[in-house]
């Protein structure tokens, strides 16, 4: 008899109080919200490979503290719709018609990783839409490169390049891998080392689908970790004194397979002057999940400060 | 003749323009354009096949919700094509030209050779030092082309160290002394960088044509 995932909980996490579809940018979007419909909306963002229900311990807490915390699955995630495209501008512009669709007024905005990145280029974009801006391991930040030959630069583009055309090439006869819950937990924790299996086994019950020949993470099988592009972490970094609204950003001390590799020291001299940085010691990438008491405490106090 | 192919969940039109032997001549249009019914009389003493690819969102090819178009995502079109040819020398017009030359870098083996022309969506978006937009688009602008299509790749970042790489991937591992040739007046950062290249010449179409002709 295979197991329920319905029967799978985790101490603290609470599924969202209303859930509902945008589709503004022509892909359908899954939005979830915590939190009374009438108080005041924060926005929340999850990162590359991840999915809004990782926040199931996490936006309640914030939703707690008096606010509508709204979040949504990017293109390809959890249980919005694979697209045929997908890209950065793609995504904020996805991102936006979630902010649209929650409030005509500016909002605050919280995002994990790479939705702290997206979040940076929105707010310089659009200052007009936001209020204040919290980033948890979301400041992307890369030391100049150092001074390496011809070659090493070129033989490393050629191998990727192979490999993601070959990807390409293959793309509409993938699908995820089908396996147990604890078989995806496991997967999933060569990702996420810190974290524990009952945590991933609770992703499992909402990052996953069962079909008939097991349980497959339901992201897009087309996306691929990594990528191609010319985006430059020195673009957003270059900007960031410039941010037209008050920033926190959270950072953590150890380094993971899904995080930035920040070091908060490199990245200070760029902050931009009304911006805070928190540290937490012995804490990896997903912040948020690792302490997520102490990380809403932080973000609340952030947000009553100001609009 | 319109051959369909497959790139992930979009159904590319390939039109076989010409048959023939040997190294094909794959023509890329620029941004917003369509391939041609048949190309102009300085193609006439190609002496292979001659095809031409509808990127996606463009001419025959499906136009997908929600835009996402990149640079990248049309060279991987573009691939899946070469992927059908074998080998070909790749022209493209303006964004098409572009992609001829990330291609001729990914696939140095089975491009024989990339040829720029002038042509809509050159330059792109700049360098990345632009100033921060999204471009919202009205998704009810006529189609195709994708008004995704067009407002996502004339912001396409192409800083020219970038596109220098592909160049010099094409002039280390191509077979070819010149991989390729810039015949575009028009001169967007990247393809001033691109210029200065080793093995990146500048010429006319008609003598690059012949070049690679007879090295096909």
């Amino acid at each position: 008899m295979p197991e329920d995932p319905n029967a799978i909980d985790f101490p603290g996490a609470r599924a969202p109080d209303r859930q509902r579809q945008v589709d503004t940018s022509g892909v359908r979007l899954a939005v979830y919200e915590w939190g009374a419909p009438d108080a005041p909306p924060v926005i929340l963002v999850h990162g590359g490979f991840d999915f809004a229900r990782t926040f199931d311990v996490f936006a309640p807490l914030i939703a707690d503290g008096g606010y509508r915390v709204v979040s949504f699955d990017h293109r390809g995630h959890g249980d919005s719709e694979h697209a045929a495209l997908y890209s950065w501008v793609a995504d904020e512009r996805d991102l936006l018609a979630v902010v649209n669709s929650t409030s005509p007024q500016p909002c605050p905005a919280i995002g994990h990783s790479k939705g702290g990145s997206m979040l940076v280029h929105l707010i310089q974009a659009l200052p007009h839409r936001f209020t204040r801006f919290v980033a948890i391991d979301g400041l992307p930040f890369r030391k100049p490169p150092p001074d390496v030959a011809e070659r090493e630069r070129v033989e490393p583009m050629r191998d990727e390049l192979t490999g993601w055309l070959d990807h390409r090439r293959r793309a509409a006869e993938l699908s995820r891998k089908p396996g147990t819950i604890d078989g995806l937990a496991e997967r999933r924790a060569r990702m996420n080392p810190r974290l524990s299996k009952a945590w991933l086994r609770y992703l499992v019950r909402h990052g996953a689908r069962q079909d008939a020949d097991g349980f497959r993470w339901k992201i897009d099988p087309t996306l691929r970790m990594g990528g191609i592009g010319p985006w430059r972490s020195r673009w957003a970094s270059d900007r960031l004194p410039g941010l037209p609204v008050p920033m926190l950003a959270i950072f953590c001390t150890v380094q993971e397979p899904m995080g930035w590799g920040v070091d908060p020291a490199d990245i200070e001299p760029y902050m931009p002057p009304d911006s805070r940085i928190e540290v937490m010691e012995d804490t990896g990438h997903f912040i948020h999940i690792e302490r997520p008491e102490r990380t809403a405490e932080l973000c609340l106090e952030f947000l009553r400060e100001g609009p | 003749m319109i051959e369909e192919l497959v790139h992930a969940r979009v159904r590319l039109a390939l039109h076989r323009l010409r048959d023939g032997e040997g190294t094909a001549l794959l023509f890329l249009h620029g941004l917003g354009e369509r391939s041609p019914q048949r190309l102009d009389r300085r193609y006439d003493a190609w002496p292979g096949p001659v095809a031409a690819l509808d990127f996606t969102g463009h001419g025959a090819s499906t136009v997908p919700s929600g835009g996402g178009y990149t640079a990248e995502i049309l060279m991987a079109d573009a691939d899946v094509a070469l992927g059908r040819l074998g080998c070909a020398t790749v022209v493209g017009r303006g964004l098409g030209g572009y992609v001829a030359l990330m291609l001729a870098g990914a696939r140095p083996e089975q491009v024989r050779g990339a040829i720029i022309l002038d042509g809509p969506g050159l330059a792109g978006g700049g360098t990345g030092t632009t100033s921060p937009f999204v471009p919202v688009v009205d998704r009810t602008a006529l189609a195709p082309p994708d008004p995704f299509a067009l407002a996502d790749l004339a912001t396409d970042i192409r800083p020219p160290d970038y596109a220098s790489l592909y160049a010099r991937l094409a002039s280390q591992f191509s077979q070819l002394a010149r991989p390729v040739s810039v015949c575009a007046r028009e001169r967007a950062s990247w393809l001033q960088a691109v210029t200065a290249e080793a093995g990146v010449e500048e010429t006319t179409l008609e003598e690059a044509l012949a070049y690679y002709a007879r090295r096909r």
